[in-house]
């Protein structure tokens, strides 16, 4: 890495943002900054780059604290809405994840299954102000006598709610596509029989750490929007692992890094969060996040310059090498013909279906965007980054 | 009740619908309620009773559609099934978040995504009504129209 012409702080830029002069652009406007007048005058330009993605997430969920009854209860099983909660955390908090199915769902016994309720949606039911019937069992303890609890809330109800998400906005993920003869139902989307279809997931280049590949400005602490309202970076996601294979430009060509984040779920905003019936496989959440990326420097310009083409994505089949544990990629496409609506691979032109959806992406920079040049949001500086790979290793 | 909205302009509103009902309703003058409370003209295009004598009607409905849908309700509470003939496929939009994943599933681009602007469209000139789009929506987007 060679020394940087251009160097901002932290509070510097949040100085600007105060004064409403920041100047402030979205992940897709930055790349004609850059090309036309190149990263260093970019740099000085430009102070902050917002991104934004929206997308089935799992790995999500909700911490809540439902508060005492009276005789007290110690709840170690609970329901939300017939769904279960975790409850073995303490007398009235439980965390309810977002892939967990409605108690008496057939599952996949009528298959494909349609998974039309579970923790996603009542996540969602939440932010919808909608009442949810929560019911709850103990064993009883002379500290905490009553054994039954049924009651109806509503987020404004609870004395607290956490959105607390352990893995979301994937670096890179897979490509996938159906080698088999007949059609299958994966957390990938519906893939038809031999190859009829390519699914992937990402929103390319409005990806959040497709714009910070090295992760120099996201760590804990980072202040991103989630949910609709302001959140943070907690914590590196589980399976962060940013030793991948990368491309000169230093983008990873597969999985890679990912970010733990939390925030107040009683600010946020059912436009942005959305429960997810995925056919035969189960539910899930649509969570929208977007990190702004502090242009610290010519180096931050030119990673958040990153544009769809140079964005690859490795093929894998679902069909059978995936689901028995042993993936190998069929080839590399690029985002660019992903988004183009189709990808060829092997000499064959097969047709492309995203399950993230572009469009919200769109929204949520240009919506992150609009709040910091407001002076509403401000960057939080990261205490510690994520782990990244060795210095001597990262690219220009 | 039963007022006929006298409203001229208006074309009439006619929808066949699929009507089932127990044997306890039989002998309810049901069908005559629908003419005289609800304004509604009908043609009886099929009727059955069956051996249990629950029984089956295809009607042509003809009224207004406000006069439809009360009659409709009408039905629904007198506690017969009522199903449409022909079903139609519709989105929510508020439930649709232009995710595209449709886009894979749809065989007749009734579902379609616009590659500049990244918002996807549905267009149900094009719709079959294969129903696919109603489990394969993940945001449940997509709907059965009832009436
Ligand atoms: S799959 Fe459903 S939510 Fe996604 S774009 Fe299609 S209709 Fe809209
Ligand atoms: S009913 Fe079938 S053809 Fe019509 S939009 Fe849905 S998937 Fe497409």
């Amino acid at each position: 890495m060679k020394p940087c012409k251009v160097t901002k702080t932290y509070r510097e830029i949040n100085e600007k943002i105060r004064r409403r002069k920041a100047v402030v652009v979205t992940a897709e406007e930055i790349i004609d900054i850059v090309d036309r007048h190149g990263e260093e005058e970019a740099a000085r330009r430009v102070d902050v780059v917002t991104t934004g993605t929206f997308s089935p997430m799992c790995s999500s969920g909700a911490f809540l604290n439902f508060g005492h009854s009276s005789p007290r209860i110690k709840a170690s099983r609970v329901w939300l809405n017939d769904v279960p909660a975790y409850g073995g955390i303490a007398a009235v908090d439980c965390y309810i994840g977002a892939t967990e199915v409605v108690e008496g769902d057939p599952l996949n016994s009528v298959y494909p299954g349609e998974f039309n309720y579970g923790g996603g949606h009542v996540i969602e039911d939440l932010v919808s102000g909608n009442v949810i019937r929560l019911r709850a069992e103990g064993y009883g303890t002379d500290c905490y006598p009553s054994k039954r609890l049924e009651r109806n809330i509503t987020l404004k109800d609870l004395p607290d709610a956490m959105l607390f998400n352990p893995r979301n906005a994937y670096q890179n993920y897979n490509v996938a596509v159906n080698l088999s003869d007949k059609t299958i139902y994966t957390y990938m989307g519906v893939l038809r029989p031999r190859m009829a279809n390519a699914n992937y997931s990402t929103s390319g280049q409005l990806s959040p750490l497709f714009n910070d590949p090295y992760y120099e400005t996201i760590g804990i602490g980072t202040a991103i929007f989630l949910g609709g309202t302001r959140g943070y970076v907690a914590w590196p996601g589980t399976q962060h692992n940013p030793n991948v294979p990368r491309t000169a430009k230093g983008i990873p060509r597969e999985g890679a890094g990912t970010i733990a984040v939390i925030g107040n779920l009683k600010e946020m905003d059912p436009r942005w969060l959305v429960g997810a019936s995925i056919l035969g496989y189960g539910v899930s959440l649509y969570v929208g996040i977007g990190v702004p990326i502090p242009v610290l420097n010519e180096r931050m310009a030119r990673h958040a310059a990153v544009r769809d083409e140079d964005i690859v994505m490795n093929v894998f089949d679902y069909g059978m090498d995936v689901p028995s544990g042993n993936p190998k990629s069929l080839g590399e496409v690029t985002f660019k013909d992903l988004r183009s609506g189709a990808v060829t691979l092997n000499g064959r032109k097969i047709p492309s279906a995203p399950l993230s959806s572009y469009f919200k992406a769109q929204e949520i920079a240009a919506l992150l965007k609009e709040r910091i040049e407001k002076g509403e949001f401000f960057l939080g500086e990261p205490q510690w980054t994520l782990p990244s790979v060795a210095p001597d290793k990262k690219g220009p | 009740m039963g007022t006929p909205a006298n409203r001229p302009e208006e074309a009439p509103y006619s929808r066949k619908i699929i009507v089932r009902y127990s044997a306890e309703i039989v002998d309810k003058p049901i069908v005559y309620r629908l003419v005289k409370d609800f304004d509604l003209a009908f043609n009886i295009l099929k009727a059955r009773i069956f051996p249990r004598r629950e029984g089956l009607l295809v009607l042509d409905l003809v009224g207004t559609k406000e006069n439809f849908d009360r009659g409709i309700q009408y039905l629904k509470e007198s506690g017969v099934f009522v199903e449409p003939l022909s079903k139609r496929v519709s989105r929510n939009m508020d439930r649709c978040v232009h995710c595209g994943a449709c886009v894979a599933f749809c065989s007749t681009d009734a579902l379609s995504l616009d590659r500049s602007t990244m918002q996807v469209h549905f267009d149900p000139e094009k719709c079959s009504g294969c129903e696919i789009c109603v489990t394969a929506c993940p945001a449940r987007a997509m709907e059965i129209n009832l009436l």
